[in-house]
């Protein structure tokens, strides 16, 4: 009887002590992002107030109101940054997207010579990092004048995301049988329409998949952004977000109006996808 | 009439080529060549000028560019295998939950969705020694009346980008590792509790070696971007203070656009670029060799 109480116990402990662990991760993981949120509501005094404020008694909408009150408050034109950020991604995952279909497609159907050394000489492109890329990157970019524009930072984020799509889309193309683009073939169809008809929309999901990858990547990016723009004219989020900041100050409350409206789409983006996230990294990863 | 027709394989292939031909390869080739010169950027002239190796010797010579080249390793040794480590427990504390497993793992995906700069000025204000969120929680709470001064510190402050790049990494290792646990077939499990195996004993013979290809993939995507520490300590301490915490990456971009010094720079980003290389290609050696192991090779 004892013995039996005794083990009772135990699990009980560990099952307090799992939940207990498990609560303070998740804060952990959460707390921060939060507390962005939360700020964005607050006066920038209020963040700043020694001694703190721990019970926030001022929310309100004014960062927000003079977010998009445009270049007159705040001086900071976010209707602007966001519309390049949306132009330059999307326009920039959709042909990634494409071009990536077209190699994954290479990949997982065709056998060639020098496959595998190809396919990890694309790999390493993407592994070169941001800073020593954009140093030649702006030379080049200066030289034929696409400096500063849309059409320069769409090629780039293009190439930045090309090997990651294809990696990807190779592993969901994989996992179509090719019988079943065999026998549309038989059937009468060309290779083009058996592409369309039967493959693709069987990989659809994945493709989509790799599609949120590849925004949420040129929709966060820096290193090449803060280079490769120079004026609001292509400027994207992350790079408008230091113009909340000055030499000695920082509008702390207005940054993180701006950071709420730039998690937002990330946000809702990977909720939608986040099934077929995981089994397009794992399925790409593992079976490719 | 002459008509070579190029394989569909190569066609198919590309249009990818070419992009990556146009922005990657051909700026390397010259980042290549002016690093062979004393290009600057306020006189265009220089380029022209061949001076050889003398700025990868200089490079070498320079205690500063061997100081950051060091950080960064330890930098990314660290990182990391406490994001692996981290994010492998996360995912077992996930798997091992019954209810409400959807909601914890959207809510463990969080940090994935932060652009890095705004992580850098997340935690550069958590970490501010003044108004910052750690320093007024010790100090309200009474565990401290010091002004701990996490970015200013040196040690403090490389602890703090740690924190903050493995804040934002380990759900990419937890993501991958939950779905290489629930990938993992039962009978196996099973077979080992009827053989009275301890749980450590499954999890290290059974569980560990299932996940490994798992693991592999998080490590090769990660060191696809192991770069975008340079936005985090570019924001939180631009390698303050006093050069405590310059990693190549910042070193790098210091010295091209503040410095100017574009030949020079771009001599010191070749280091860095075969230091990615390098971490890319040996994760996806790994990877294939665990892939094998497994029986998913091919």
């Amino acid at each position: 009887m004892d013995a039996n109480r005794s083990h009772r116990l135990r699990a009980h402990g560990l099952k307090l002590a799992h939940l207990m662990t498990l609560f303070v991760a998740m804060s952990i993981i959460c707390l921060p992002g939060l507390w962005i949120v939360l700020n964005s509501f607050r006066p920038t005094v209020e963040i700043m107030a020694k001694p703190p404020i721990w019970i926030p008694n001022d929310l309100n909408f004014d960062n927000y109101r003079a977010m998009f009150a445009g270049a007159g408050e705040g001086g900071v034109p976010v209707v602007t940054y966001f519309m390049n950020s949306l132009i330059i991604s999307v326009t920039s995952t959709a042909i990634a997207i494409l071009v990536g279909m077209a190699g994954g497609y290479a990949f997982a159907r065709y056998r060639f010579r020098g496959k595998s050394a190809i396919f990890v000489g694309l790999m390493v492109t993407r592994a070169v990092p941001g800073v020593a890329l954009s140093l030649p990157l702006f030379i080049v970019y200066a030289r034929i004048g696409i400096i500063d524009t849309h059409f320069g930072m769409i090629l780039t984020y293009v190439a930045m995301n090309v090997p990651f799509t294809i990696w990807l889309i190779d592993g969901f193309f994989r996992q179509v049988p090719k019988e079943l683009a065999e026998a549309a073939e038989i059937d009468g169809c060309t290779r083009w329409q058996a592409f369309w008809r039967v493959e693709f929309p069987v990989a659809r999901a994945g493709i989509a998949s790799a599609g949120i990858f590849a925004f949420l990547t040129s929709w966060n990016e820096y290193a090449l952004a803060s280079q490769l723009t120079r004026s609001v004219t292509s400027k994207t989020m992350p790079v408008g977000l230091l113009d909340f900041t000055s030499e000695f100050t920082l509008n702390w409350g207005g940054m993180c109006a701006l950071a709420v409206l730039m998690i937002i789409p990330a946000l809702v983006l990977t909720f939608l996808v986040q099934k077929h996230l995981i089994a397009g990294l794992t399925f790409g990863g593992v079976k490719g | 009439m002459f008509r070579y027709k190029l394989p569909p394989w190569l066609l198919l292939l590309l249009p990818a080529i070419i992009v990556l031909a146009a922005v990657v390869m051909l700026p390397l080739l010259l980042s290549l060549y002016s690093s062979f010169t004393p290009y600057r950027l306020t006189r265009p002239d220089s380029l022209f000028k061949w001076i050889g190796t003398y700025n990868y010797e200089k490079a070498l010579t320079d205690s500063k560019f061997w100081a950051a080249f060091g950080r960064t390793i330890v930098l990314l040794t660290i990182a990391l295998n406490l994001e692996m480590l981290l994010g492998l427990g996360l995912a077992l504390l996930v798997s091992k939950v019954t209810r409400g497993q959807r909601a914890l793992r959207t809510m463990m995906m969080f940090p994935m969705m932060f652009s890095p700069v705004l992580v850098g000025f997340q935690f550069k204000f958590i970490f501010n020694d003044n108004v910052g969120l750690v320093n007024n929680a010790l100090q309200s709470l009474g565990i401290t009346d010091q002004v701990i001064p996490w970015l200013v510190d040196g040690k403090l402050a490389m602890f703090s980008i740690i924190f903050a790049e493995v804040w934002t990494s380990t759900s990419v290792f937890a993501i991958l590792i939950l779905a290489g646990l629930y990938a993992i077939p039962k009978d196996p499990l099973e077979a080992a509790k009827v053989d009275g195996c301890t749980s450590w004993q499954t999890f290290r013979h059974i569980t560990l070696p299932f996940i490994m290809p798992f693991i592999y993939i998080a490590m090769a995507i990660r060191s696809l971007d192991v770069a975008r520490a340079y936005d985090i300590v570019q924001i939180m301490t631009n390698g303050g203070p006093a050069r405590r915490t310059e990693l190549l990456w910042t070193l790098i971009g210091r010295t091209g656009y503040v410095d100017a010094k574009m030949g020079y720079a771009n001599a010191m980003g070749y280091t860095s670029i075969f230091l990615a290389i390098f971490f890319t290609v040996y994760f996806f050696r790994k990877l294939t060799s665990a892939r094998n192991e497994l029986g998913m090779g091919g």
